[in-house]
């Protein structure tokens, strides 16, 4: 018993002394690099847009061998991805820490109030933008946008809009809608993206604003039907998805006579304090993962707008998107008192 | 029968060497997942997702929805031995399986858990098989108020059968939805309850209140009554698996209403979890040994089980056809598909043919495998019990925590895990249940959810509810189970009269 | 032990104590959930219920049982059981208070060092058992989760000055 005792404790202690052994082999050049796993935080739940998105980026980081230490995806989705943001907030001083941001880096402070600002974190870079789709029934009759509107008014404010949360970015879109038609829509809030398109499907509800790749698939089946992009300029994407029909078939709503446009964050921030030397070190990680096979595959699937930004450029970006949203948001009332 | 060619056309892919291979993999992984708390599913399949490019989609979906099959299986281990759930699913389970194990029955329990795991998984799979359309169809026909209705059913058909003081279970259960409540509402995107304080803004999770209610509390309770697991008695014996398959038969009846119940939650949106429960319940008022449920009944580790794997197995359906995921894990693995360039959607069971049945035939040969590993490692399983107690206690205290800190990533939950146990151990010992307000946290919110988006669409008529057959049947079947009792004693009366004329 | 519970002469906190304490801690839950709110709304809007319809009245019922299961306590006598005994409770507490340290200390010394620390602790003082096997078993298991969560399934834990000394 106790010889086999003794045994288990030398190889505790071997393992031990292995692992001090190892530990101070960091390599001695001039240009940072993460000497831990990176935690990339997602302020979502596991399956959606931002979910998938951080997750496409581990495997590609893993794949390509991009970096020298894993990516670990960690969800932190409460309160509307608050805990996420309050969680990377607080870990100033700590560069192995990023987070993947949709449009709640400015929704979820402004609707709820909590102690959080995107000017807390260090921005990285602009990863993609997503587009937003107006989507109805394929059974329903109305084929454009007008036909849609008119239909919503004739309706009598019963029309039913579902979308992913309250007070984030879809509800925002219909908000804006209501605005610039006149039109009054009951506005579902539903968990997830997916769920919302199945609602449409099932009929429901009456239309939706999902990302494309939230419906493409119902696209594709023949059950849903896009009327409108919220982008200025239609999708760049070519190849037919349905009844020959491809994204960049997809007029743009203000041409349709509905006066708005919407695109969706999805960028990269890392934790307050951060130097340069970490941020080009992620800057640069972010275009070898663009150049990849599996990105493009990535952003061709979902239909991305495919910006990229860095640096002043970013910044500006994302100031002039938080001053809007907060425009958006106190004409709709959804400011927290 | 052009499915059944594409069914022996999948097999022949799945019994590939390496296919096979990546199959116990998945199986054994699933196992330690399921074991340990905290560690679910999700995280072993997002963790594995990346690994996973390098293998053609098929494969890919064997291994990852292996480790789906062996959480499902483990997470009944912990909850027979040391009444900590490793899963949600498997809440139900400890009510009659961890008695069991006190009264030096793991084997038996063990056996029961697994085999009617498989029981309900193998059902599932024959329904998705020969019906699987009709299915998807069927779950589109849920907006809202059909949701409520299947919520409300599950908690009628739960609810008002404990033998505890009827004002003791009101106030578990009032607790329950009330901590259920904590967090940003959904449907106002308003925080409520949380008083600024941003450690509630995630809200209380199940897990942490149930691996604090049951697991830690069951420690406490131990500690009192001396130093040693009751259980350590257990008869260890290789044929003790054979000995309790001949028991088993005899519940077929639960077990065919435990696996149709599972599918139907399975298939509409409400999960293994309500599953389980809603399939315990209803067992124990039509066994006839209801009264000894939670005593340590086999029945009462048949009827979650079952019903628990049928349910997560069938789910795997809506989530593939229509995209939406019934689980975390099944949210990662959507993710997958989406990632090896497949879109889940009506049109994956037309383009990818090779992909949907060499799945399907995977879930056949998985449960086989995964039901096979699982029963020869019972002995294994109930040995542990035999580990001193002082030894082990620290450890399920280690891993109970390292369970909470894992669901939301926060040393606040950990703490909280220690505030539910010593509650737990005083509830307990007060007599007021605590499968109520387990119960009540899981359906609290997504009841009050499907309530609230009902409302909505129907601009505040309560008529909503009793709009069409189909939400009607719900409720009215819910009502049904919730007066129950009274039901069944007016029956009795109406009864003995006609016999007394 | 347990069979000395029936034993005359054992004392410890009378059943109706705990339960009267119990149900007041509800009270007191109940009351900070109607607080709560009220803060955010309890009526019902033209369009369903608002935010703090559901929380206000789960805390009403709370409340409203609460009062009766403490009437329901005070009817019993007091003298009709004890709660557990205190040599019983010595034992629960010798749980309750080393792993309240455990969970309060593992923000700040990581989940492994404070977990093995724990495994330690409770071997020897309660078990009994010496600290080499106490050790034997408690850095072996920490190690090994290290290498299951850190290593294989990438679910950082709670890590401390130790671990980051390490490299971690």
């Amino acid at each position: 018993m106790t010889r086999r005792l003794d045994k288990s404790v030398f190889i505790a202690v071997a393992a031990f002394g292995a692992t001090l052994a190892l530990a101070p082999a960091s390599p001695a050049s001039a240009a940072w690099e993460p000497t831990r796993p990176v935690e990339f935080i997602i302020p979502a739940g596991t399956g959606g847009g931002a979910d998938i998105m951080a997750r496409t980026i581990q495997g590609i980081v893993s794949k390509h061998n991009l970096m020298k230490q894993p990516v670990l995806p960690i969800n932190k989705s409460g309160g509307a991805g608050g805990e996420g943001f309050l969680d990377v907030k607080g870990s100033a001083g700590n560069p192995h820490k990023i987070i993947i941001t949709l449009s709640n880096l400015f929704t979820t402070p402004l609707a709820t109030g909590i102690p959080f600002n995107w000017k807390d974190l260090t921005p990285v870079a602009m990863l993609a933008l997503d587009e937003f789709v107006l989507w109805v029934n394929a059974e329903k009759p109305y084929k454009t946008v007008k036909e849609y509107i008119d239909a919503a008014k004739a309706a009598n404010g019963t029309f039913k809009m579902a979308g992913t949360g309250s007070k984030q970015e879809d509800q925002i879109i219909t908000e804006a809608i209501q605005k610039s038609t006149g039109v009054k829509f009951i506005y579902i809030p539903e968990k997830g993206g997916g769920a919302v398109a199945v609602q449409l499907v099932g009929g429901h509800v009456d239309s939706t604003v999902n990302n494309p790749n939230e419906a493409v698939s119902h696209w594709r089946g023949g059950k849903l039907r896009p009327l409108c992009v919220f982008d200025g300029k239609p999708m760049p994407y070519k190849d037919p998805i349905a009844e020959g029909k491809s994204w960049a078939d997809i007029p743009v709503c203000k041409s349709q006579g509905l006066n708005m446009e919407y695109l969706m964050l999805r960028g990269i921030f890392t934790t307050p304090g951060a130097t340069k030397d970490q941020v080009d070190f992620y800057i640069d990680l972010f275009k070898k993962v663009r150049a990849t096979p599996e990105w493009q595959d990535l952003m061709k699937n979902g239909a991305f707008n495919q910006s990229f930004m860095t640096g002043d450029e970013y910044v500006k970006w994302v100031a002039a998107a938080e001053k809007e949203h907060h425009e958006l948001m106190k004409a709709a009332g959804f400011l927290a008192k | 029968m052009e499915e059944i060619g594409n069914l022996f056309h999948g097999f022949s892919i799945v019994l590939q060497p390496y296919n096979i291979l990546l199959m116990v993999i998945g199986i054994v992984l699933g196992v330690i997942i399921g074991v340990l708390p905290g560690l679910g599913g999700a995280n072993g399949v997002a963790i594995l997702l990346p690994l996973t490019f390098s293998m053609s989609p098929t494969s890919a979906i064997i291994m990852l929805s292996c480790i789906y099959w062996g959480a499902l299986f483990g997470g009944a281990i912990t909850s027979v031995l040391f009444n900590i759930p490793g899963e949600p699913w498997s809440v139900a389970t400890t009510f009659d399986g961890h008695p069991m194990a006190q009264q030096g029955k793991a084997g038996e329990a063990l056996t029961a858990a697994f085999t009617s795991s498989f029981v309900g998984a193998f059902f599932a799979i024959v329904v998705i098989t020969l019906v699987a359309p009709l299915v998807a169809n069927f779950a589109l026909r849920f907006g809202p108020a059909e949701k409520f209705g299947v919520y409300f059913l599950a908690f009628c058909s739960f609810v008002g059968m404990s033998k505890e003081p009827p004002m003791k279970t009101v106030a578990a259960m009032m607790i329950g939805f009330a901590l259920a409540a904590v967090g940003l509402d959904e449907m106002t995107g308003q925080l409520r309850l949380t008083f600024g304080f941003t450690h509630l803004l995630t809200g209380f999770d199940f897990l942490i209140a149930v691996i604090g209610l049951f697991g830690i509390g069951e420690i406490l309770l131990t500690m009192e009554e001396g130093l040693h697991f009751k259980g350590r008695a257990a008869v260890i014996n290789p044929r003790i698996v054979l000995q309790t398959w001949k028991e088993l038969p005899k519940y077929w009846i639960t077990s065919l209403r435990s696996s149709v119940i599972g599918c139907w939650m399975g298939i509409t949106p409400a999960g293994a979890t309500p599953a389980s429960f809603m399939s315990y319940g209803i067992a124990k008022r039509l066994s006839k040994n209801g009264r000894n449920f939670g005593k340590g009944e086999i029945e009462g580790v048949v009827a979650p089980e079952t019903a628990a794997h049928a349910a997560g197995t069938s789910a795997l359906l809506p989530m593939l056809s229509l995209g939406v995921p019934g689980s975390p894990t099944a949210a990662v693995l959507l993710g997958g598909l989406l990632i090896w360039g497949l879109q889940p959607g009506p049109m994956l069971f037309v383009e990818n043919k090779e992909f949907i049945w060499g799945l399907i035939a995977s879930m056949y040969l998985g449960n086989v495998v995964g039901l096979i590993i699982v029963l020869t490692c019972v002995p294994i399983f109930a040995a542990i019990l035999r580990i001193p107690f002082p030894i082990i206690a620290p450890i399920i205290l280690v891993f109970c925590a390292i369970g909470a800190y894992s669901v939301n990533n926060s040393s606040f939950d950990v703490m909280m895990m220690m505030v539910f146990g010593v509650l737990g151990y005083l509830l307990k010992k007060c007599n007021y249940p605590l499968a109520p307000l387990v119960l009540a946290i899981v359906l609290g919110d997504k009841a009050e959810e499907a309530f609230r988006q009902s409302l909505l669409a129907s601009q505040g008529s309560l008529a909503i509810f009793w709009s069409n057959g189909l939400v009607s049947t719900i409720m009215a079947l819910g009502l049904i189970a919730l007066f129950w009792p009274l039901i069944s004693e007016a029956w009795n009366r109406v009864r003995s009269l006609a016999t007394a004329a | 032990m347990n069979e000395k519970s029936e034993a005359a002469g054992a004392t410890g906190p009378s059943h109706r104590m705990a339960e009267v304490g119990l149900t007041v801690l509800m009270i007191v839950f109940a009351l900070i959930v109607i607080g709560g709110s009220l803060q955010v709304g309890i009526g019902w809007a033209s369009d369903g219920p608002r935010a703090g319809f559901f929380p206000f009245y789960c805390g009403l019922f709370v409340f409203a049982a609460s009062i009766f299961n403490l009437f329901a306590a005070f009817s019993v006598d007091a003298r009709a059981g004890l709660f557990a005994e205190w040599g019983q409770l010595r034992q629960v507490l010798s749980v309750v208070v080393p792993s309240a340290i455990y969970v309060a200390i593992v923000p700040w010394v990581g989940m492994y060092l404070a977990s093995a620390l724990l495994i330690v602790v409770f071997m020897v003082w309660i078990g009994r058992y010496s600290l080499i096997l106490a050790l034997a078993i408690a850095v072996p298991v920490m190690i090994a989760t290290f290498v299951v969560f850190e290593r294989w399934f990438l679910v950082p834990l709670p890590k401390g000055p130790v671990e980051a000394y390490l490299g971690y």
